[in-house]
């Protein structure tokens, strides 16, 4: 039986660095069969573990990206309408009787399938990513709770199709909204925070380009500490990577070594126009200073 | 399941994995029978003589948001490490006595509605604004006219009156409740047609699509957060407003409330209470420093970062009341309303003093304030709150 250290060396060995509260949360909704919730904010790496997970477990990534608006015809299914059309025309010359013609267009052969279908219908467990739920409306959200929880889809024209196989199902949301108790409580939550000084080291050695261990611990150090600035849109992982490429292709070698270059580089920190002027150079030529 | 040495043979394990989903249940936990069954499931996973993975387990299964996620790890310790004394339902509210400087400041607000005088209390801090003469002896439109509807606010004592002001705000919230969603749905009459209907009718007539259906977007609720002033400038104001805000928040669940002086405060909950005596408890536990002065730009900001994230979306409208007095810095105003507005919400400011003859925003922080604003409206006499239906429904 595998346990949640496996689950964690195995997830470290596939490129993703996992706290042990998130390692054991993953290995608890694996082991119960529950869809797990990943909340926190955006860049901590949260759509990274569905992908992670997809490749430790070798199987298909199914995405679903949430909008406000999402309906059941984008998530679910949908009937592919033109080829009805053409099919009741066709059918209609040959003289089919009209019960005949509604199952024969009401048929799986007209159905297209979306990502919530598609992922119940596979022989191997996928792995369904709906991220940013907190995107899509409450209407949504009720479609999904039916998903869920019965992992089976209701179709009125077609009748109900099973799951053939049980998604390992990982959500993430940022807080756009909060969301509906039903939903929290179905899944397993993990909250994931912005990594720690060692963590980050750690993902920037197993992710980034090759740095010198010095210039390594400079980089996590500032972003660290720039994180406690007073900032719009936090850096997150992916921006710490970003910008450690940014800071290998300049070729620096310590943080404080060209001022200019580093206040240059920092657009691949700092996302926003006012981010950008609330940290000036001589406030990172500081954070640098402090960072090694 | 492994046999468990660790709990006492009194109980079994089910037991008191119950005991404890029921002392997480008293703790203000979301958790059931569910949690329970699933808690048990998952020691059968992990090492159970580890009291951190069994923390690590129960704290993925039981927690649903943020802030339980932060209380879990103590809630555990207190119940199965016997660090702490287990927590009670209700601590902060039952065992704390009110502070008896609270009430008074609650009291005051009524004491200083029977005064009916206008100057003191109004005078702002910020004196470099030229708006003096506009201040001690501003009249008022409609003071002389008996109806209640015309009574400037700062006269409201009486409960009826607070149900009025309660009523007028359930017909404002009406009004820009709902704003179209970006869903469609069948309909009668709309700008899509509904594919899926067309193909099954028809089938009728031999796949010629004699009849064309349509769909439209509904119209759907919109978030309603509403940002009081209970600074010493509104003192008058505050009470009949926090009956207005109540009037808002209980026809929507999800509708928030903020009051703020030099602080913000979120008082959703308080207002929700339905025990009306633990409602004024907790005001005015948070009311302390009521009547002070304010800083508007703090507040803004405190409320951009701490809340706004979370709560503010396209959907939302951030009704603010504020006289516009401030003793901060007046460009902070300016800054956090824009960085609140870019977050596509819609912004209503509600100023008594605008109902006030000859009055100018002039107050440095109103001035700022004004670019960013999509609807600035009196609200010093019923009537105006009522006028706001319509101004409000065009948003």
């Amino acid at each position: 039986m595998m346990t949640w250290t496996d689950l964690k060396s195995r997830l470290g060995e596939a490129g993703y660095v996992a706290s042990n509260e998130l390692a054991m949360a993953i290995h608890i909704a694996l082991q119960l069969e529950r869809p797990i919730l990943l909340e926190g904010d955006a860049g901590v790496g949260k759509t990274q573990v569905a992908k992670t997970l997809a490749e430790i477990e070798s199987t298909e990534l199914i995405r679903l990206q949430c909008y406000e608006g999402l309906d059941a015809a984008a998530a679910i299914y949908e009937w592919n309408y033109q080829r009805q059309l053409l099919s009741i025309r066709a059918a209609a010359d040959s003289g089919a009787s009209a019960e005949a013609m509604e199952a024969r267009i009401f048929s799986r052969e007209f159905l297209l399938e979306r990502p919530l279908l598609r992922a119940i219908q596979q022989d191997r467990p996928p792995v369904l990513l709906i991220d940013e739920i907190d995107r899509a409306d409450e209407e949504f959200e009720a479609f999904l709770l039916e998903v869920l929880s019965d992992f089976q889809i209701t179709i009125p024209e077609l009748g109900t199709i099973a799951a053939t196989s049980r998604p390992i199902v990982v959500l993430t949301a940022n807080g756009t909204r909060d969301l509906s108790d039903a939903l929290r409580r179905r899944c397993i939550y993990s909250h994931v925070p912005y990594p720690d000084r060692a963590t980050e080291l750690a993902i920037l050695e197993k992710r980034g380009p090759d740095l010198s261990p010095h210039l390594a611990a400079q980089i996590v150090g500032f972003v660290q500490a720039i994180r406690k600035e007073d900032l719009d849109k936090k850096p997150g992982v992916a921006e710490t990577l970003d910008w450690a490429a940014a800071l290998a292709g300049l070729g620096l070698k310590d943080l404080t070594d060209d001022p200019v270059a580093l206040q240059a580089s920092l657009v691949a920190l700092l996302k926003t126009e006012a981010d950008q002027a609330a940290i000036p150079a001589e406030v990172a030529q500081r954070l640098a200073g402090v960072a090694g | 399941m492994p046999k468990v040495t660790r709990f006492p043979v009194r109980a079994s394990t089910s037991e008191r994995m119950g005991e404890f989903t029921q002392h997480l249940r008293k703790n203000g936990f979301h958790v059931g029978v569910q949690e329970t069954e699933m808690g048990l499931r998952s020691l059968g996973h992990i090492d159970l003589a580890d009291p951190f993975e069994v923390r690590m387990a129960l704290k993925a299964i039981c927690c649903t948001d943020l802030h339980g996620h932060d209380r879990f790890d103590d809630l555990f310790n207190a119940f199965w490490l016997n660090q702490s004394v287990m927590r009670t339902r209700h601590q902060d509210t039952d065992v704390r006595k009110p502070d008896p400087s609270s009430f008074s400041n609650l009291s005051s607000f009524m004491q200083q509605q029977d005064t009916g005088r206008t100057g003191e209390t109004d005078t702002p801090d910020n004196d470099n604004d030229g708006e003096a003469d506009s201040d001690g002896e501003g009249k008022l439109v409609s003071t002389k006219v008996v109806n209640n509807n015309r009574t400037d606010l700062r006269e409201f004592l009486r409960p009826e009156d607070r149900d009025l002001a309660e009523r007028a705000a359930q017909r404002i919230a009406a009004a820009i409740r709902y704003r179209r969603s970006r869903r469609r749905k069948a309909a009668r009459k709309g700008e899509s047609i509904d594919l899926r209907r067309v193909i099954r009718r028809s089938i009728g007539t031999g796949g010629e699509p004699m009849q064309l259906l349509r769909r439209r977007r509904p119209n759907r609720p919109v978030h309603l957060v509403s940002i009081l002033d209970v600074s010493g400038s509104m003192t008058l104001y505050a009470r009949a407003f926090l009956a207005f805000i109540r009037g808002l928040i209980d026809i929507d669940q999800r509708a928030d409330a903020f009051v703020f002086h030099t602080n913000l405060m979120c008082v959703s909950d308080a207002l929700r209470d339905n025990d009306t005596l633990r409602a004024v408890n907790r005001l005015s536990i948070m009311a302390q420093g009521f009547g002070g002065g304010t800083r508007i730009g703090t507040c803004l900001k405190q409320f951009n970062s701490q809340y706004a994230n979370r709560i503010i979306g396209r959907r939302s409208v951030v009704i603010i009341m504020s006289d516009g007095y401030d003793t901060g810095n007046s460009d902070l105003v300016g800054a956090e309303l824009q960085r609140l507005r870019r977050k596509g919400c819609k912004i209503i400011w509600l100023n008594p003093l605008l109902g006030w003859r000859d009055y100018e925003p002039v107050a440095a922080s109103m001035a700022a304030a004004l670019p960013y604003l999509d609807c600035f409206a009196p609200c010093n006499t019923l009537e105006s709150l009522a006028a706001l239906e319509f101004e409000l429904e065009r948003l």
